[in-house]
């Protein structure tokens, strides 16, 4: 039986791989001392720590050492069977660790017992808030340990509780907004999924705060598993009267229901979320009123965005000010991110605010799959904007976010590299806001298609140098005037792009010419001379003949037949078309 | 077209939802999971059982991008077209698709089998691009893959 398992990994890319090799040696060495039958090679293709030459990492005891060298070898051996010792020389520190609260229990526990839930503590905070702090006490821990709301916007959580609970009315609800519509992103799927009844804690307190009787899950209907999940563990909550009527022994009366979202991004903004639980067209209202004050069938009303929720367990029941101990000045906590794009691992990573993007891109997420250097992070979703490389280094919480001009958002972080174009990514988030658009206000119905048809136009190599500034212009009405945040935020990731690659504009306008090869109108096909084999291959899968000769004379594009739909380049097996 | 009516179970779903406020958009989760989308004819009961104008569900069905008003084929084909997806080359795979059935997004194939939607993240952007045909999810696809996954569906008639 073994008893201890060394993963091997070569984590250089620059050299040859030399896994096969320190396995075979490793293997040797412990054949040689009999060891074979109680430690476990394992050669792995990641490893989790990057460019760090040979890695090994020791199971069961979670001691990683880095920069291994073959000599070392015995070295480790014996520090493994010595039970605790650790070579202090080789030992990986790793330089941002992943803190874990809104994912505490997340592939830890069966997210369809409660009963797993309550043996890692679970619903003991709910005990707590009913028992010992009642409404104002809780109000104030949660104002001490300076939580802002996840959902994008950054609002103090206690100061919505507080609003809505001061408000005198015989009715009050809370909403759970589970209405994940950024596009790449997936934090609170996997924590509606993973851990629910952590959500729905975090729901009880929220209603109990504020003095609410109704709770409403707003899910997307594209989550169909986290419905189910939810469902079961509403329904086991009720059986252990976590919900219903008397709450463990108290005169607190809570229910929750669950409604579906239809597939509206602006149904993530709270007032069109409102319209939306009320059975209507997801259209948003001005604000103020607020919701606290004015909600749902004009009655005050909190909504919380799914991580928000998670947390607020963990604030009670280790006390707002551990939790205020974690992250930066002015944000407090952890923040899950979903990253994703052209990494080389992509997932959800929780780090404790401040975090740099590098930290998160580059240590956690060991960089770009291609390995060609990082073009831009962007983060915030169709509401947020690009943040170039030479930026990386900046800590991440919601007022550095914003000065970038991006912004927190919900939590996606998509990694760009020298292949994607940055007239083309605006173009493909203001695309998607302009379908998701609502249409009932001006600015970001008419501003988002007059955007998107200036951007169009640059992509197809029919910009002019004054388009630039009509975008801007655009740009600004469309944050001033806009009704709801889909709107006023919209022009974010044209404006950053602009910000921080006009230079690539330019290229666009000025010279049609697209350097990251995506905008199709702007590319040429030609074939080099000297690396094609005259196969034909090019010649026969071009679909408009556009390709021209023989095998015995060669080939030719005509560029004025060409569709630039790139099949010659896919099939050539030589990489003898050049695409520009 | 045969004439759909509400069948008994619906009926009884919609008595049950009929006393809780903002119950349309549920119901027509209900209906849509029946039949596949919202027939007219079913809109037209509704109306008269919850005594809302045909115009109300009518707003509301045309708002959602998930309710549709046309039978959608045998299978759905789901892209991915969300950000995570479409840098890692979902516009090629949705391409590769239109080439091999000849339709476009929102249309069904003539012999009913596929109806091809593009969809704005599925939620599982590590695996991107991400087709999901039916509840089946294919992750990391790519274009020459496209005909292998269909042609199962194909050969499965």
């Amino acid at each position: 039986m073994y008893t201890k398992v060394i993963l091997v990994k070569d984590t250089d890319l620059k050299r040859e791989d030399k896994t096969r090799e320190f396995y075979t040696r490793l293997l040797d060495y412990l054949r040689e001392a009999s060891l074979h039958e109680q430690i476990q090679v394992v050669r792995v293709a990641d490893i989790g720590v990057y460019d760090q030459g040979l890695v090994v990492k020791v199971l069961p005891d979670k001691v990683t050492y880095i920069n291994v060298q073959d000599t070392d070898v015995k070295k480790i051996v014996d520090a493994i069977l010595s039970e605790g010792k650790v070579i202090e020389d080789l030992v990986f520190k790793p330089k941002a660790k992943q803190h874990r609260i809104v994912l505490r229990n997340c592939g830890k526990i069966d997210p369809e017992s409660i009963d797993d839930y309550i043996a890692s503590g679970g619903y003991l905070a709910l005990k707590k808030v009913l028992g010992e702090l009642g409404q104002l006490k809780l109000i104030d821990e949660i104002k001490l340990s300076g939580i802002r709301g996840r959902g994008g916007a950054g609002y103090p959580t206690w100061m919505k509780w507080n609003f809505a609970r001061e408000m005198n009315s015989a009715e009050k609800f809370v909403i759970c907004n589970a209405d994940e519509g950024d596009p790449g992103a997936y934090m609170d799927r996997s924590v509606l999924e993973g851990d629910p009844h952590s959500v729905i804690e975090g729901l009880i307190i929220a209603a109990f705060a504020i003095g609410a009787s109704k709770g409403y899950f707003y899910i997307r209907a594209e989550y169909p598993l986290a419905v189910e999940r939810i469902e079961k563990a509403i329904k086991q909550a009720y059986d252990y009267g976590l919900l219903g009527s008397g709450i463990l022994g108290s005169s607190f009366n809570l229910d929750i229901d669950i409604r579906l979202g239809a597939g509206a991004f602006v149904c993530g903004e709270e007032t069109a979320l409102i319209s939306s639980i009320e059975g209507k067209r997801g259209t948003p209202h001005p604000r103020p009123p607020y919701p606290s004050v004015k909600g749902l069938w004009g009655k005050p009303t909190v909504i919380n965005n799914v991580e928000t929720l998670a947390n607020i367990p963990v604030i009670i029941a280790k006390g707002g000010k551990w939790f205020a101990q974690i992250g930066t000045q002015t944000s407090k906590g952890t923040k899950v991110f979903a990253v994703t794009g052209k990494v080389k691992n992509s997932g959800l990573v929780e780090i404790a605010m401040g975090a740099t993007l590098r930290e998160i891109v580059m240590d956690i997420c060991g960089g770009t799959l291609s390995g060609k250097p990082i073009k831009a992070v962007q983060t915030g979703g169709p509401s947020g904007g690009v943040i170039p490389e030479e930026l990386l280094d900046t800590p991440v919480d919601y007022e550095n976010l914003q000065k970038l001009g991006s912004i927190m958002g919900s939590g996606g972080m998509i990694v760009m590299d020298d292949d994607d174009c940055m007239v083309d990514i605006p173009k493909f988030y203001l695309g998607f806001c302009v379908e998701e658009s609502c249409g009932k206000c001006a600015p970001c119905r008419i501003g988002g298609f007059q955007m998107l048809g200036y951007l169009k136009k640059i992509s197809e190599g029919r910009g002019i140098p004054e388009d630039l500034g009509q975008l801007r212009r655009i740009a600004q009405a469309m944050q001033k005037a806009s009704l709801c945040g889909l709107g006023q935020t919209a022009s974010n990731p044209v404006l950053s792009t602009l910000k921080y690659f006009e230079d690539e504009y330019n290229e666009h306008i000025l010279n049609k010419r697209c350097p990251a090869g995506k905008c199709s109108s702007l590319i040429t096909y030609t074939i080099i001379e000297d690396k094609c084999k005259r196969c034909g291959i090019c010649f026969n899968n071009c679909p408009v003949k556009a390709i021209s000769g023989s095998k015995e004379e060669g080939y030719s594009i005509a560029q004025d037949k060409c569709i630039k739909c790139g099949q010659c380049f896919d099939v050539c097996k030589f990489k003898a078309i050049n695409k520009k | 077209m045969e004439h759909k009516k509400l069948n008994p179970e619906l009926v009884s779903l919609v008595q049950q939802w009929k006393g809780k406020e903002g119950n349309l958009i549920m119901i027509l989760h209900e209906i849509q999971n029946h039949h596949g989308y919202v027939p007219r004819e079913l809109s037209l009961e509704l109306s008269k059982m919850l005594d809302v104008p045909l115009a109300r569900i009518y707003e509301v069905i045309t708002f959602y991008n998930f309710f549709k008003l046309i039978p959608p084929g045998k299978h759905r084909i789901a892209l991915c077209m969300g950000t995570a997806c479409y840098l890692r080359g979902a516009a090629v795979i949705l391409d590769e698709i239109k080439n091999i059935l000849g339709i476009k997004e929102g249309q069904t194939t003539k012999d009913g089998l596929f109806y091809l939607d593009v969809v704005r993240c599925l939620g599982c952007c590590g695996l991107a691009p991400v087709v999901m045909i039916d509840n089946k999810v294919y992750g990391k696809v790519k274009k020459n893959e496209v005909a292998d996954i269909l042609s199962k569906y194909i050969k499965e008639e």
